[in-house]
């Protein structure tokens, strides 16, 4: 049997990193949130916000630690499975990667121990400034893995000598056009993500009726930040579609399956594209819909995907439907925020039971959408590993394709454990629920902060 | 610079490396020990001994591979093919081992986790003695590549240096429990380590009689004159430590095994780096062979320069706030 090493090295990639992106998608936003809820109890005293912080620590800690050990497995695949990408980026990505462990792990790792052993060794401000370190270095994480796929996608500040790139400029590397945009998505995203899944808990406690004042401050909280960051996401990912136009125009023409350069873009709102052809089927369509979309203009003109020759394309199936993946759920998401938002204005948020029912399932939107965008952006960017510098083809390790067959049905295997008691411990941590304060449960709490510390 | 620079690197990544060794060291030998005690509540004890630890330790390791990437990407794309086995078999069972610390504590039983905990720590210490074995042995380069099959690094060798890692860090770990535990476990840590210390001692002098005489450039990097007059200190700094290590705990102290123990790694690991240096991938190529561009180089010792010394500030912070010894029965969540 013949294995292709190449597929079989991008499937292994692929499946390492789509598993491990769900927990810093989850992670990210999930520290700035327990470390929004601890600032909120310095600052009030109100020690509902202290346990509430003490429960999302929980499922943080089994959150984190899957996505610590899926990390350290991609940090040694690049040489495993892509030993000649190494070579050749290792000047300019090595570093990049470096400062992530640098700057970031350690921080993360490091008050992560703190923060779920600490509490009865440290002062309550150093307890919840240890959850502020631990987000600030999540958001530190992916400022520099971004970066490092950005320059992937829109290389820059580099010289190329015999097929290795040579940095020449740190910032340019660093800042590469399409780093700001890309950054920027991803951690509103991961904010999002959260945000959701606080959302669907919350609801799930008011409409069981238990932890009512817990779920009631969880939607609230939510709301507010959902309401602003999913209109705030669609403005971002607008200007980022416009960056990618500018540097990656046949990934925006994949994207939006626009075969002919010469005519304005339809948005499909469904279509069947047919490689060989070059044609959609089944085509559902706003007329000139992606045109006004990219080039904020009713008969502007984008390039299209007949303007390179096939091997030029990226896969334009997987690249379109999970672009649409993405953006139906970032639509929903808006709808969603703030119709949450209008029924707080109206005093109905808490009574209003269709609502919190179908927000109750809404926990899983923000990963599909998360995994659906770098779909996008990682399959759009094919036939090229790094843009224009290496193709994919180029880039794998002289290993057999037995090999990483073996390994990558290790991995499923393996992951698959992971994942399936990871959820169902995750599930049981969201059915015990916060433990209740000590205090009375008409919402009168210690005014005193530092009373919890030292028990 | 073109000359300093790569050894300058070869520095911080072994002191990476050094750093990795001892650390997660100890607490992957808490699960290589982990099941030579039946009490749930003495586990309870172990891990808490190191939950506060096991995640910044287990960064260390992907420093050493990010800092490959960075200084040396020749070699790191040479080495992670070689070792492609055992490289994912190590990555494997550090998950494992990684999320049983918290799914111990949400699970109903369990023993399941202990079994990862167990198996994850074990495997992952043997496949890093395979790998570490492997490249004392060799690895076939051609044109900047690996040159050889998926199994090349099984050899006797290697599973012998796996296994002696296995004893080394259960030793690493005994000492740990001796210094940061009392009672029963601390009792039986105590035990633990004065095997563990015989078997450390017994596979160290198998790896020093054993590679001379099976590579000729080791035999005369340390049997030659006049490099025999400034290395014949090492074998007897490393007897005269092992013996105070007995000592140590047969006198019932409670820290100086451990640093004694440290200081017994850090001599086979300097023993393995005379051997060796400047070959990163032995035996062919060297520092300078696989060095990143100066720029790179440069760039990434200023961030070093700038961040080490608070990484290694926060790290000793974290270890003095969790000082002291672990009682039996103290909660770890």
């Amino acid at each position: 049997m013949e294995f292709d090493p190449v597929l079989l090295a991008r499937l292994q990639f692929a499946f390492t990193i789509i598993f491990h992106i769900i927990f810093p998608s989850f992670t990210i936003g999930l520290s700035a949130y327990i470390a929004t809820l601890g600032a909120l109890w310095l600052r009030s005293g109100n020690e509902r916000y202290q346990h509430l912080m003490r429960f999302w620590t929980k499922i943080f800690a089994v959150s984190f630690a899957m996505g610590v050990v899926s990390g350290i497995v991609l940090s040694y695949q690049f040489g495993t499975n892509w030993s000649r990408f190494s070579v050749a980026t290792g000047n300019v990505l090595g570093p990049l990667l470096g400062y992530e462990v640098l700057a970031a792990f350690f921080l993360e790792a490091t008050f992560l121990g703190v923060l779920l052993f600490g509490i009865d060794r440290v002062p309550p401000w150093l307890y919840v400034l240890s959850a502020a370190v631990v987000a600030t270095g999540t958001a530190i994480s992916a400022f520099w893995i971004l970066s490092a796929n950005s320059w992937m996608q829109t290389p820059a500040g580099y010289e190329l000598k015999d097929g290795v790139a040579y940095p020449t400029d740190w910032l340019a590397v660093v800042f590469n056009p399409s780093f700001p945009y890309r950054f920027a998505h991803m951690l509103n995203a991961a904010y999002l993500t959260t945000g959701f899944v606080v959302l669907a808990v919350g609801a799930r406690y008011v409409i069981a009726g238990r932890h009512i004042e817990d779920g009631r401050l969880m939607l609230r909280m939510a709301i507010a930040l959902t309401a602003i960051l999913a209109p705030l996401q669609l403005a971002i990912g607008d200007q980022h579609g416009l960056n990618t136009l500018a540097h990656q125009p046949i990934k925006i023409a994949a994207m939006e399956a626009h075969w002919d350069g010469s005519k304005p873009g339809d948005f499909h709102i469904f279509a069947w594209p047919d490689e060989q052809a070059g044609v959609n089927r089944f085509e559902l369509s706003i007329p000139k819909g992606a045109s006004l979309i990219l080039t904020h203009q009713m008969n502007g003109l984008f390039p299209g995907l007949n303007s390179v020759p096939a091997s030029e394309r990226p896969p334009v199936k997987i690249v379109f439907f999970a672009f649409r993946i993405m953006l139906a759920i970032g639509l929903f998401m808006i709808a969603a925020a703030l119709l949450g938002a209008f029924l707080w204005w109206r005093g109905s948020l808490f009574t209003t039971r269709w609502y919190l029912r179908a927000m109750a399932q809404c926990w899983w939107l923000g990963f599909v959408a998360v995994i659906a965008g770098w779909v996008v952006t990682e399959s759009g960017r094919q036939p090229w590993i790094v843009q224009g510098i290496m193709r994919t083809a180029d880039a794998t390790s002289p290993v057999p394709g037995a090999t990483i067959a073996g390994t990558l049905a290790l991995f499923v295997l393996a992951y698959g454990v992971v994942f399936w008691f990871g959820i169902t411990y995750i599930n049981r941590l969201i059915a015990q629920g916060p433990q209740e304060p000590a205090a009375t449960e008409s919402g009168h709490f210690s005014r005193r902060p530092f009373s919890a510390a030292h028990r | 610079m073109e000359w300093y620079l790569p050894v300058i690197w070869a520095g911080v990544i072994g002191t990476a490396i050094a750093m990795y060794v001892i650390l997660d060291g100890f607490d992957l030998g808490i699960g290589i020990l982990f099941p030579f005690t039946r009490s749930e509540s003495e586990r309870d004890q172990m891990m808490r001994s190191i939950a506060p630890f096991w995640d910044g330790n287990e960064t260390w390791l992907v420093l050493g591979g990010a800092g490959l990437l960075v200084a040396f990407p020749r070699a790191y794309a040479v080495i992670m093919p070689a070792f492609y086995l055992p490289v994912i078999v190590m990555l494997l069972a550090l998950v494992f081992r990684g999320i049983a610390f918290e799914f111990r504590i949400v699970s109903r039983s369990k023993s399941k986790w202990n079994v990862a905990f167990v198996i994850g720590s074990t495997l992952a210490a043997l496949a890093q003695g395979v790998i570490l074995g492997g490249m004392i042995e060799g690895i076939p380069v051609r044109d900047g590549a690996y040159a050889g099959g998926s199994f090349h690094w099984a050899t006797p060798f290697a599973i012998v240096c796996g296994v002696a890692l296995i004893a080394g860090y259960a030793l690493l770990g005994a000492t740990w429990l001796v210094m940061k535990t009392e009672g029963p476990v601390a009792e039986r840590a105590r035990r633990q380590s004065k095997i563990l210390l015989l078997a450390m001692l017994g596979f160290m002098a198998a790896v020093s009689l054993w590679t001379p005489l099976a590579e000729p450039r080791i035999a005369a990097r340390w049997f030659s004159a006049p490099n025999i007059y400034f290395l014949w200190p090492v074998p007897v700094v490393t007897a005269l430590t092992a013996f105070a290590c007995w000592r140590w705990i047969e006198q019932r102290r409670d820290v100086p095994p451990f640093l004694a123990a440290i200081a017994l790694f850090m001599l086979g690991y300097f023993g393995l780096v005379i051997s060796n240096f400047p070959y990163l991938v032995p035996p062919s190529l060297t520092v300078w062979d696989t060095a990143a561009a100066p720029a790179s180089q440069i760039f990434m010792l200023f961030g070093t320069l700038l961040l080490l010394p608070f990484v290694l500030g926060y790290v000793a912070f974290i270890y003095w706030l969790f000082r002291g010894k672990v009682r039996e029965g103290e909660s770890y969540h």
